[in-house]
């Protein structure tokens, strides 16, 4: 089973990767991450249906509703993951991954109702973890912080077990 | 200015993440099945090159370093959760984004879930502070730290065996 249409070399992108961190951090102090943004959006999209709810969360007083650093971030990597695919023309329109769909079918809501469930859960993980594998994996680990490295381990861990009773070999 | 910099530094990370073919829910679900380790080698040479550029920063008297705190209970639950919840969508909150500009739209499924989780977390968060966030407590720590030894002794040792798993790998070509 490959699934492979070319790219770079992972060595050598990931090394880039690497470089941006330093520069990331040396010109502005910033180090990559994701997760908070969703918080942030969760917290606009609920402030117009229950603006309450909003202003007396504390978590979200905490991380309120605006467009930062780390959410121009977020906008970056779709536009650039666009530019990217542009260029070497691996740009698809896929409304299942073929891996999946090679196992359970071509069901959009079959894939789509297991990825919404999964996404609930590595949110809510991730918040809890304080750092998704952009803030721990990547810059936690990069700063041998131990809350990068535990939280790292516990991410393969359990996505390891996960995927491997998704994908058994009896299960369809 | 600070934004401008985030949109460029996220240009080139979704760039890079495209090119090295991490954006994939194959590549994801191919390392956890362990069957394609891309995302890891990924992963980890853009770990080893920033835990070198970082600490030659800090020896060079920049105050560059910014620890999470390390809550054991949090960082274990909240870790397993994590990898519950990605063995299932199959990516991560970053990739997600990216495999929206490559034109994987399924994301979406999972990039709403993540939402829904979120606003669940924000809900949470008083009660986890009282229990889970309790548990296990060290403040803000590094490996080199709680060893007692210096930084490049870790960043050597883990450069090795970073090394001899790239080896292995290329050499079961997976």
């Amino acid at each position: 089973m490959k699934y492979d249409d070319g790219g770079w070399n992972p060595y050598i992108a990931g090394a880039l990767v690497g470089l941006l961190a330093i520069l990331s951090v040396g010109l502005t102090g910033q180090f990559l991450g994701a997760s908070t943004t969703f918080v942030r959006a969760a917290a606009a999209i609920e402030q117009v249906v229950a603006p309450d709810r909003v202003a007396e969360n504390v978590y979200y007083q905490r991380t309120a509703a605006r467009l930062d650093w780390q959410g121009m971030v977020l906008i970056g990597i779709l536009l650039g993951a666009l530019a990217a695919a542009w260029h070497d023309r691996s740009f698809k329109s896929e409304s299942v991954p073929p891996m999946w769909a090679d196992r359970f079918g071509t069901s959009i809501w079959k894939r789509g109702a297991v990825a919404f469930s999964g996404g609930i859960f590595a949110m809510f993980g991730a918040r809890l973890a304080d750092g998704c594998p952009s803030g721990h994996g990547l810059s936690g680990v990069m700063q041998l912080s131990v809350s990068g490295l535990v939280s790292l381990a516990f991410f393969f861990a359990a996505g390891l077990l996960v995927a491997n009773l998704v994908y058994r070999r009896n299960a369809s | 200015m600070n934004l401008l910099y985030g949109l460029l530094t996220g240009l080139v990370f979704g760039f890079l993440l495209q090119k090295g073919r991490v954006l994939r829910y194959e590549k994801q679900l191919g390392a956890l099945r362990l069957m394609d380790m891309t995302i890891i080698k990924f992963m980890m040479s853009a770990i080893l090159v920033g835990m070198v550029g970082l600490y030659l920063m800090t020896d060079f008297g920049m105050d560059v370093l910014n620890l999470k705190p390390t809550i054991l209970g949090a960082n274990i639950v909240g870790g397993i959760l994590f990898g519950i919840g990605w063995g299932l969508f199959g990516l991560c909150p970053g990739t997600s984004i990216g495999a929206l500009g490559e034109g994987r739209w399924h994301a979406v499924f999972g990039i709403a879930g993540m939402l829904v989780g979120a606003s669940l977390y924000a809900t949470l968060h008083p009660w986890m502070m009282e229990t889970v966030m309790t548990w296990g407590d060290y403040g803000r720590i590094t490996l080199p730290g709680i060893l007692g030894i210096n930084h490049w002794i870790v960043i050597v040792a883990l450069i090795v065996l970073v090394l001899v798993l790239f080896r292995w790998f290329e050499k079961i070509r997976i």
